[in-house]
């Protein structure tokens, strides 16, 4: 058990972290907090896929490098994922300024309360 | 002309950048310069199109990287008629736009980044390009959302961002485990991987693959539990933002569901696993049960459209479900349907209230006096989508139900079936007010002049419009006109198309349950 837990330490925070920004995301009022959430979200994913990539004793995947390398693809397509992450952080902050500027406030029911939205 | 595939791609991302430089040197030239770009893909499309619907799907290699190596854009019958879809409605939307719309040069560049990345999610042939794509289009339609004036449009945007981020971020997990099960990102390879591993479809990893691809997409379709961001975003964003994405980004969300469960996964992973099929089956009911009973129950015309759509991708997700020719051929049309039934539907209904203020269906009393042509178009789009035989949303619910009862699902069927007069239950109560009903005493907001010219001035009442224009002259143009009498006429001939349509896309739909 101890030996599957340390083995696997890497999957298990990543998930933990998937948790933690799930409850961000849905338990915290402030908007920012919940954008925040998001990103620790998309983080755990990210660092989900790095761990896949590892293999044990291998060298980083450059040329020069002795035989075996980590998995190189997994690293392109986390930071392709990376720069998605960013805009949609850039996006959502743009989103949460101007919801300032019409309310005043950034507590989800504060919002709700002075919007009559639904 | 073989470097088609990618230039459809192209193409609508290099216009959306001219716009924005255009845009600095002459203002007002992001019209123009999206209509010529919008046009040209048309034909790029159309082009393509021509040539994908054969027995084999035209397939190009990306940079020379070969398969499974590098990305490969496919283009089969189905992906053809989604970006085909996209180039014509984006159009269609365009012409609206002009007078109704946002106006600004940003606008136009995200819209044609959004139908940029609305084709490559149709032509793709490789997963994890197409979570790529899903974010481009994600993040696009979010800003279009926020386009509006006021909070009420940011506030939207900003729900639909975090609800869609979490699919689309569970889109990505689920390309992690598929990769790491398979070793390979191309969906041909993938699915020829799954199929030579004999544990292949009940291996733990693979079926949580399965899952995590289909909830994102469910996300990004709006399926019933995962809706909520619909019906704000479609409600909070302005008419034509709401009309162009309500017609296209949750119909090929749809198209990359079908993708990822009959190309990437097969109908045999369906048969190993009788829990998926299970979840898809009670994942359209309830969509099509609980859709339409909350579009029964909403007062605002535009969130009682969005709920219609919940309940109307419980058919197309039906009809996954069913998993057999007759029923994916429904699906294909009625996605295809459904795109110009609402489209058009959202565009009616900013027309309505450009021109009367109505809003909300109490405002449609007795519409046909004041706005023939608003409230004709309204009642062809809304009998089309009861399924009423001509229209064309009549063939796609035909073909769905055969599906179910060729595959014997008859409690699939009878909810299929039910959901004919689900649909005519929301329908049915604005048709009759439009028609039956006596209008109201012209009440402090409502004026309205002429109608049947085509310009009609109209004072400026206090109705919520999301406009930039503001005070006098023509609000109602020519062009609002064409797209709205154009969807209702579209959505008659397709329906007598229609057949014809599933005929041509056997081959395709063949390949995929192969």
């Amino acid at each position: 058990m101890i030996d599957l837990l340390a083995d696997r330490l890497y999957y298990l925070v990543s998930f933990l972290l998937l948790g933690v920004g799930t409850y961000m995301l849905i338990a915290n009022r402030n908007v920012v907090k919940k954008v925040i959430g998001m990103n620790v979200f998309q983080t755990g994913i990210f660092l989900f896929f790095i761990t896949s990539a590892f293999v044990t004793g291998a060298s980083p995947p450059l040329l020069t490098a002795p035989e075996p390398y980590v998995s190189p693809l997994p690293h392109v397509l986390i930071l392709t994922a990376i720069v998605v992450g960013v805009s949609l952080t850039a996006v959502a902050l743009g989103l949460v300024v101007r919801v300032y500027e019409e309310y005043g406030t950034l507590n989800e029911q504060a919002i709700r309360q002075v919007s009559h939205d639904e | 002309m073989s470097d088609l595939p990618p230039l459809v791609v192209a193409l609508p991302l290099l216009g959306s950048v001219t716009v924005l430089l255009a845009g600095l040197v002459r203002p007002r030239t992001g019209w123009p310069i999206t209509v010529a770009t919008a046009l040209a893909q048309v034909v790029a499309v159309g082009t393509l199109a021509t040539r994908a619907f054969g027995d084999e799907p035209v397939r190009y290699v990306v940079g020379g990287f070969s398969r499974p190596f590098g990305i490969e854009l496919v283009v089969d019958g189905l992906s053809a008629s989604m970006a085909l879809l996209v180039a014509v409605v984006s159009v269609g939307v365009l012409a609206y736009a002009r007078t109704a719309g946002p106006r600004s040069n940003p606008f136009y560049a995200t819209y044609l980044l959004l139908v940029g990345g609305l084709t490559g999610m149709s032509i793709t042939g490789d997963v994890f390009n197409m979570y790529v794509f899903l974010e481009i289009t994600g993040l696009t339609a979010y800003a279009l959302v926020a386009s509006g004036d006021g909070g009420r449009s940011a506030l939207a945007a900003l729900k639909y961002l975090l609800v869609g981020t979490v699919g689309a971020s569970l889109f990505l997990l689920g390309i992690g485990y598929a990769y790491i099960a398979t070793g390979t990102l191309n969906m041909y390879d993938l699915s020829n991987q799954l199929a030579a591993d004999p544990a292949g479809y009940t291996d733990p990893l693979v079926q949580a693959a399965f899952g995590l691809l289909v909830v994102g997409l469910f996300v990004k379709v709006a399926v019933f539990p995962v809706h909520t961001w619909q019906p704000t975003a479609y409600a909070g964003a302005p008419d034509s933002v709401s009309a162009f994405i309500s017609a296209l980004v949750s119909t090929v969300a749809a198209y990359a569901l079908i993708r990822i469960v009959f190309t990437v996964f097969t109908v045999d992973f369906l048969a190993a696993n009788g829990l998926a099929q299970t979840v898809l089956v009670a994942a359209a009911v309830v969509s099509i049960v609980v859709g339409s009973l909350l579009a029964v129950s909403q007062t605002e015309i535009k969130r009682m459209l969005a709920y219609s759509s919940v309940s109307q991708f419980g058919l197309v997700l039906a009809a996954i479900a069913v998993a057999n020719t007759t029923a994916l051929t429904g699906a294909a049309i009625h996605l295809v349907g459904h795109a110009i039934m609402k489209g058009g539907l959202f565009l009616t209904s900013g027309l309505i209230a450009t021109e009367t203020g109505a809003r909300s269906i109490d405002g449609y009393d007795g519409l046909a006096e004041r706005l023939p042509s608003g409230a004709g178009a309204f009642g062809v789009l809304a009998l089309a989508m009861v399924g009423v035989p001509p229209a064309v949303g009549f063939v796609g619910k035909w073909y769905v139900a055969l599906g179910a009862v060729e595959a014997e699902a008859w409690p699939l069927a009878v909810v299929i079936f039910a959901s004919t007069l689900l649909t005519l239950a929301y329908f049915a109560r604005i048709v009759e007010r439009m028609y039956f009903r006596e209008a109201p005493e012209p009440a402090a907001s409502v004026e309205s002049t002429e109608t049947g010219a085509t310009t009609a001035v109209v004072t400026d009442g206090n109705g919520p419009t999301g406009d930039h224009t503001s005070g006098s002259g023509p609000r109602v143009s020519l062009g609002m006109r064409a797209a709205v009498v154009g969807a209702a006429v579209l959505a008659i001939v397709l329906g007598v198309a229609a057949f014809q349509y599933g005929q041509l896309l056997e081959p395709t739909i063949e390949r995929l349950l192969s």
